[in-house]
Parts: C-alpha cells; sequence; structure tokens
C-alpha cells in the first residue's frame, strides 16, 4: 500500500501532546473570525455562509415548486402582497416569479456551489494536502470570504428595491439584455451586477491565491504529478476562474453603462446587439459549469480511492482530462446559443466542440469506476454518496451530450429538459459531491465523528427526493414545457406534481443533514487522526483532527516513491 | 503569530483591513446605485465608500511594505508575490478581451438594423473620428518612451544608481500625467458623443477602462518614486517597483491594441462617409 507520508517521515509536532504548544494558540474570537488569515477558519466562513445561502435558495425552489404543483397562480399572489404590500396587481405577481427564478439561480451559483467547493473545501484542504502552513495571501484569503459575504448583501437589496413591473431582478441568472437593460428601469439590477461585480472580485482573488498557493507552496517532494486529485481539480478551477470572469465583469459593466450612461452596447436602436451580452456572458458561464463541477470531481477521486484502499486508477489521465475539460471548455460556449440565429457552420462547430468534452469526462467516470474495479471496497456513507454522483452526474452528462446537438436543442432549448439536464449535473452531481466531501471531512474538520446511520439516510431520501424531483423534468421538456414560467396547461399537470413530491423528500433530507450536524457537534465521538484509516493516504490523515491551528510547522517530506494519491 | 515555524512561509496575525476594505467596497457599489437612481444619499455613501477603499489600500499596503522591511518578505514569498501579480496582470488581459470583443463586434459586423449605423463603420451617424496620426499619435511615443524610462529607473536602481532611480521615475510619472492629461483633452474636443451609437459606446469605454488604468498605474509609480526619496528598496529586493513597472507596461501594450485596432483601423472608413 503506497502511503505518501509514513510516519516515519512526519515531524513530531502532529502528536497529540503537541496541540497546546503555540501551534495551536488561536485569536479571541473576534480578530478569529473577522479578521482571519487563517485558511481553515477562512474555509469554516465558507462553509457556514454556503450552508446558509443553500437554506435561502432551496427555500426559494420550495415556493416555486409549491407554485407548479398545480396549474393555475396558487401562492405568488400572496407573496407579491407580503413582499410588495397590498397595492400589488398581476403583473407584479408574475414578476416575482422571474425574482425567484433568478435568485434561486444566482444564489445556488455564486454563494452555495462555488463557497462551499473552492472557498470551503478548497481553502481547508488544498495547502494541507501539499503540505503547506496556510495559504500564500492569507489576508486575501480573507477578503475574499468578505467581499462573497457583502455579494450576497447586494444581492438581498436587490431583492426589495424597484425591478421591472415590481420589486426585485427579475431577469435570470444569465441577466439577459434587453430585459436587464430597457426591461428593468429600477434599480434592482444594478443592485444584482454589483452583487456579481463583488463575488467576481473574491473570485479572481481567491484563484490568483490557489494558483499561486499550489504552484509555489507544495512540500518537498510533493510535484505537480504528485499531487492528489483534489488539488489539481482546485488547480483547474482557479485557472478557469481567473480568465472567465473578468469577461464577465466587463459584460455586466457595459449593461452598468447601457442601463444608467447612455451607451449602446447591447441596444439596436444605436447598433447595439443583445446577442454580444450572450457571447460574453456565456464566454463566462460555460467555464463557470465546471468551475462547479471540477472541484467535485476531485472530492469523488479521493473518497473512490480511500474506499477502494487503491490509488485513482489511472491518475495522470485523470489529472489531465481535467485540464483538458478546462481547456475545451472555454471554446464551446455557444452551444447555449443554438436558438439566437447562430449559422449552420457555428453550429457545426460547437456541436463537435461540445461533444468532445464527453471524451474527458468519460475517461473521469470510466476511472472512478477502474479505481474500485478489484479495490476492497468499504462501504462507508462518503462512498455511498460519491457512487451517488457517478451515477446522477453520467445522466445529467448523458443529456448534456443529446443538448450538445444543435438540431435537438432546437426542440429542446428553454424547455424543462434543459432544467433537468442542468440540475442532474448540478443539484444532483455537485450538491451530492458537496455531501460526499461534507461527511469524507466532517470529522477531521470537527474533530467529532458523525452518524455513519444518518448519514446513509440522508443519502437515500436524498437519493430519492432528487430524482423523483428532477428526473419527471426531462418528460415535460419533452412535452414542451417551458422554463420560467409560473404557470402550464393542466396537460402537464401529473409530472409537475410528483416533482413538487420529490421536492418534499430532498427537503427532509436536508433536516436528516441538520440533525446530523448538530447531533455530531454535540454528542459526537472525538475523531481519531485517521478514521477511515489505511485506504486514507493523503496528507491531512496525517494530522489531528481538527488539525492544529497551524499545520506543518515543520514542513513534511513526501517520499520519493511513494504515489501521493 | 507563530513562534517556532521551521519554514519560510509568511504566516499572518489576525487583521482588520479586509474586512473593512469589503464593507468599504459594499457602501461604494451601494452608493453607486443610489447615486444612480438620485435616491438619497447616493452621492454620500459613494465618497464614504471610495475613502474607506483608499484608507484601506494606504493602511494594508503600509503594512506590507513594514513586513517587507521586517523581513517578512523570503525570497520564496517573493515568488508568491510575482506569481500573484502575473496572475493578477493575466485576469486584466482578459477584461480588456470582453472590451475588445464588443468592439470588434460592432466594426466587424455593423448593423444594418438602424440608420445611425446603416451597416458601415464608423456608423452612419459618426460625423467625423479622431485623427490616428495626431494627439494619439503623440500619446502612443509618450506611453513608449515612459516605458524606456521606467526600465532606466529599473536599471538604475539593481545598479545601485538612486539618482538615476529617482530621474526614471519622474520621468515615467511625468509622461504618465501628460497621458493622462491629452487623453483628458481629447474627450473634451472629441467630435462624436459618449453614448448614442456603437462607435462612441466601444470606444470611450474602451479607452476609458484604460486611462483608468493609465492613472492606478500612475499612482503605483508615484508610490515608488516616494519609496525611492525614503530610501526604500535595494538592488536585490525590490518588487513593488517591478510589480508598477510590470503593470505598466501591461498598459503600455493595452494602448498599442487600441491604437491599432481602434484609432487607426476602426477610424479608417470614416473619411469614405
Amino acid at each position: 500500500m503506497a502511503t505518501t507520508a509514513t510516519p516515519e517521515t512526519l515531524p513530531a509536532h502532529d502528536d497529540a501532546h503537541d496541540l497546546h504548544s503555540h501551534a495551536d494558540h488561536k485569536p479571541p474570537f473576534f480578530q478569529r473570525w473577522f479578521m482571519s488569515t487563517n485558511h481553515k477558519d477562512i474555509g469554516t466562513l465558507y462553509l457556514i455562509f454556503a450552508i446558509f445561502a443553500g437554506v435561502v435558495g432551496g427555500a426559494i425552489s420550495g415556493i416555486m415548486r409549491a407554485e407548479l404543483a398545480e396549474p393555475g397562480i396558487q401562492y405568488l399572489g400572496w407573496w407579491t402582497t407580503f413582499l410588495g404590500g397590498d397595492g400589488a396587481n398581476f403583473d407584479e405577481t408574475l414578476h416575482l416569479w422571474n425574482v425567484l427564478i433568478s435568485a434561486h439561480g444566482l444564489i445556488m451559483v455564486f454563494f452555495m456551489v462555488m463557497p462551499a467547493v473552492i472557498g470551503g473545501f478548497g481553502n481547508w484542504f488544498v495547502p494541507i494536502m501539499i503540505g503547506a502552513p496556510d495559504m500564500a495571501f492569507p489576508r486575501m484569503n480573507n477578503i475574499s470570504f468578505w467581499l462573497t459575504f457583502v455579494a450576497f448583501c447586494s444581492l438581498m437589496i436587490s431583492a426589495f428595491v424597484p425591478g421591472g413591473t415590481g420589486n426585485g431582478a427579475g431577469t435570470g441568472w444569465t441577466v439577459y439584455a434587453p430585459l436587464s437593460t430597457s426591461g428593468s428601469p429600477g434599480p434592482s439590477v444594478n443592485f444584482a451586477i454589483f452583487a456579481l461585480h463583488l463575488a467576481g472580485a473574491s473570485s479572481i482573488m481567491g484563484a490568483i491565491n490557489f494558483i499561486t498557493t499550489i504552484f509555489n507552496m507544495r512540500a518537498p517532494g510533493m510535484t505537480l504529478h504528485k499531487m492528489p486529485l483534489f488539488v489539481w481539480s482546485v488547480l483547474v478551477t482557479a485557472f478557469l476562474l481567473l480568465l472567465a470572469l473578468p469577461v464577465l465583469a466587463a459584460a455586466i459593466t457595459m449593461l452598468l453603462t447601457d442601463r444608467n450612461f447612455g451607451t449602446t452596447f447591447f441596444d439596436p436602436a444605436g447598433g447595439g446587439d443583445p446577442i454580444l451580452y450572450q457571447h460574453l456572458f456565456w464566454f463566462f458561464g460555460h467555464p463557470e459549469v465546471y468551475i462547479m463541477i471540477l472541484p467535485g470531481f476531485g472530492i469523488i477521486s479521493q473518497i473512490v480511492s480511500t474506499f477502494s484502499r487503491k490509488p485513482v486508477f489511472g491518475y495522470l489521465g485523470m489529472a489531465y482530462a481535467m485540464v483538458a475539460i478546462g481547456v475545451v471548455g472555454f471554446i464551446v460556449w455557444a452551444h447555449h446559443m443554438y436558438t439566437v440565429g447562430l449559422s449552420v457552420n457555428e453550429k457545426m462547430y460547437f456541436t463537435a466542440a461540445t461533444m468532445v468534452i464527453a471524451v474527458p469526462t468519460g475517461i473521469k467516470i470510466f476511472s472512478w469506476i477502474a479505481t474500485m474495479w478489484g479495490g476492497s471496497l468499504e462501504f462507508k456513507s462518503p462512498m455511498w454518496w460519491a457512487l451517488g454522483f457517478i451515477f446522477l452526474f453520467t445522466v445529467g452528462g448523458v443529456t448534456g451530450v443529446v443538448l450538445a446537438n444543435g438540431g435537438i436543442d432546437d426542440n429542446l432549448h428553454d424547455t424543462y429538459y434543459v432544467v433537468a439536464h442542468f440540475h442532474y449535473v448540478l443539484s444532483l452531481g455537485a450538491v451530492t459531491a458537496l455531501f460526499a466531501g461534507w461527511w469524507y471531512w466532517f470529522p477531521k474538520m470537527f474533530g467529532k465523528m458523525h452518524s455513519e446511520f444518518l448519514s446513509k439516510l440522508q443519502f437515500i431520501v436524498f437519493f430519492v427526493g432528487v430524482n423523483t424531483l428532477f428526473f419527471p423534468m426531462h418528460f415535460l421538456g419533452m412535452q414542451g414545457m417551458p422554463r420560467r414560467y409560473p404557470d402550464y396547461t393542466p396537460a402537464y399537470t401529473l409530472w409537475n406534481e410528483i416533482a413538487t413530491r420529490g421536492y418534499e423528500i430532498m427537503a427532509i433530507s436536508i433536516v436528516i443533514f441538520f440533525i446530523n450536524v448538530f447531533y455530531s457537534l454535540i454528542a459526537g465521538k472525538k475523531a481519531a487522526p485517521n478514521y477511515w484509516g489505511e485506504g486514507a493516504t493523503t496528507l491531512e490523515w496525517t494530522l489531528s483532527s481538527p488539525p492544529p491551528f497551524h499545520q506543518f510547522e515543520t514542513l513534511p517530506v513526501i517520499d520519493d516513491k511513494a504515489g501521493a494519491h | 503569530m507563530a513562534g517556532a515555524k521551521n519554514h519560510d512561509y509568511h504566516i499572518l496575525p489576525a487583521d482588520p483591513w479586509p474586512l473593512i476594505t469589503s464593507v468599504s467596497a459594499f457602501v461604494m457599489t451601494t452608493g453607486l446605485a443610489f447615486f444612480m437612481h438620485d435616491y438619497p444619499f447616493g452621492t454620500y455613501l459613494l465618497i464614504a465608500g471610495f475613502l474607506g477603499l483608499i484608507i484601506s489600500m494606504f493602511s494594508w499596503f503600509g503594512n506590507i511594505i513594514k513586513e517587507a522591511h521586517a523581513g517578512d518578505h523570503t525570497p520564496v514569498v517573493q515568488l508568491h508575490q510575482r506569481y500573484g501579480m502575473i496572475l493578477f496582470i493575466a485576469s486584466e488581459v482578459m477584461f480588456f478581451v470582453g472590451w475588445f470583443w464588443a468592439f470588434f463586434d460592432f466594426s466587424l459586423f455593423p448593423s444594418a438594423l438602424t440608420e445611425v449605423v446603416d451597416g458601415q463603420w464608423p456608423p452612419k451617424a459618426i460625423e467625423a473620428v479622431m485623427n490616428p496620426w495626431d494627439l494619439p499619435l503623440l500619446n502612443t511615443l509618450i506611453l513608449l518612451c515612459s516605458g524606456t524610462t521606467v526600465t532606466w529607473a529599473h536599471h538604475s536602481l539593481i545598479n545601485g544608481d538612486r539618482d538615476g532611480l529617482k530621474k526614471g521615475l519622474w520621468a515615467t510619472v511625468i509622461l504618465g500625467v501628460v497621458f493622462s492629461f491629452i487623453q483628458a483633452y481629447e474627450y473634451m474636443h472629441a467630435p462624436f458623443p459618449f453614448g448614442e451609437n456603437t462607435y462612441g459606446s466601444a470606444f470611450y469605454m474602451a479607452t476609458g477602462f484604460h486611462g483608468f488604468h493609465v492613472i492606478v498605474g500612475t499612482i503605483m509609480l508615484v508610490v515608488c518614486l516616494v519609496r525611492a526619496y525614503k530610501g526604500h528598496f535595494t538592488p536585490k529586493q525590490h518588487f513593488g517597483f517591478e510589480a508598477a513597472a510590470w503593470y505598466w507596461h501591461f498598459v503600455d501594450v493595452v494602448w498599442l491594441f487600441l491604437f491599432v485596432a481602434i484609432y487607426i483601423w476602426g477610424g479608417a472608413g470614416a473619411e469614405y462617409h
């Protein structure tokens, strides 16, 4: 069994008796949590923030599913009155729907998934896995977190000031012009745009931090080709953030000047082009979807390897598959725009290029399976989540190949088929990976063992719930039900009602999640340094649980012959 | 700070400025949104947030200089700073890609949907454009020249010639300021408006953001100049200067692309109107 750092090579400070030395000296409460320069504390802040944002975004989708349970307008009118006062009219009610779908998308993308996978797990485990004491720029790490926080505040303000036909930004998470320009004259969309600016600045600084850390702070012997795959995944993700987000910043700055200062970037009356906005947005937006899923890939690789007691099959192929996905991810963006009037040649190119991404993605899926093949499998709860991820993400990937066809997408564009596809890769893919990582590392981060039973129960309920919720959406999409409407013809009732029941089941799994978290924090047994046993070989398992406040004050030396993955 | 670390990385104590900077940025964007919709206190919030950012940057960067003098910037930490600056400039390049994308979209595929453009570039409504061989050419020469003066300063610094460092920096700062004034003069006398059509939009936003970066770069060089007078920088360790110089060269290169694409090529069709 290859291990990264055998106990002999470990510095003595990891012993438990050393925990009370300077290495574990923590600053007082306010300094520790509001002025933090510690990657683990900042990671914890990110995780708490992501859970909070996830509850907000999930509650919004609860309102949406309740409304869609049957045809007609049920609850939206009540919510409009609740939020906007008695004078609300029917148009404002419909506008509220747009606000809800926009807020759900923006919150889940920018304030739940990204802070959790990159800010949370990335911050916590990238420095530890490469044997570094902290991130390269600890203060910039902290401003990344607080900018995410104030960006969320800005987005919340946007919900309570005038937008288009009522309060809130009802533009969709894509903020397409002209709905976001002449269609939303109120200040709401400005607040949403500034939220994206702030969150973008946060992510760019985070990306710079991660790239610098990974390139410069690897422990002696930790070569690039020995890095755990989770570190590889964050490295590729950071490059995507660094190169994609500035283009979004330019695009939304154009929105801002179009809205407020009389430019005509997206206004055809002055020669502008709304399609230009879509190009700029999706040049960012497509890498963005890989930003959300790549760290999940990394988490799954760690877990599958741990519970198969084998190094990942085809390590280099796995690493460079992510690099390939990252590179090709930059040249496929217009497959989000098949129906805007692209020429046949453009559609052919973007169809072919998009299909190419299935190759490195297939390498990843098959390598995970090959890792398990012949392994000494152990079905602890993170492995359940990881297996769930592999299955659910594959379903989402297969519908992605369907949608990649420009000809088929002409029919399926903006239908529930698309909604089903991206929820399978995100809310069943990325979020499943999040839960997998959470239960894999929870005892490591907080020092208390979780309940395996509750984690597995949560998985079963979650798996049943999300599939009941999202699988019928494929049928709805094939039947032609369009996205982003609060009402539908009664022909679509059956699958919508089933989907709403699925949401309710999924909500129960979130309750189980919180019970498990609080139960474990209060009554969980103290976690050992390596509670998963010999399959867990990366550096975090050589440290106590939780690790000392400053780990690796003497850098670990990585055994030359061992594989780190 | 950890007392017994056996590595060269820089472990930092708790620090208030990230939180203060973030809140200031939030106050500034909120003020800007209020200001754009004539809400009360918009201007005050905008100014307060902006001042907060300035104070934060002054204190934060000041702390970094103190740490450098305290010896915290070991070779590996300096390498971090180099990576950080290069990556920051890479993200800035992508920001300008967005603006050039808009410009080339408008100029290569001028809209035929509106009389204002009428399928031509520059748009039909544009009576005249700036003559690129007039002040823009002068500005090109000024920026190229400033690129050499900053190198003069750098080589002086490396060779221990403090006087040459100051002279080179003075020359660079003056050239940068002159460039900004010429740009401002050009904006005031430009024969086309800011908004109304794609030409003004693409021209002013692209060159305007470049101008903003010139001002930021000039401020960085002024800081270097002040530090040079205070006796900072050694021939071996002067990353603050190098970062400013790199940024200045980046700004220079962006201008060359603007000059060739927007001023020369983008305006070439105007005489056939």
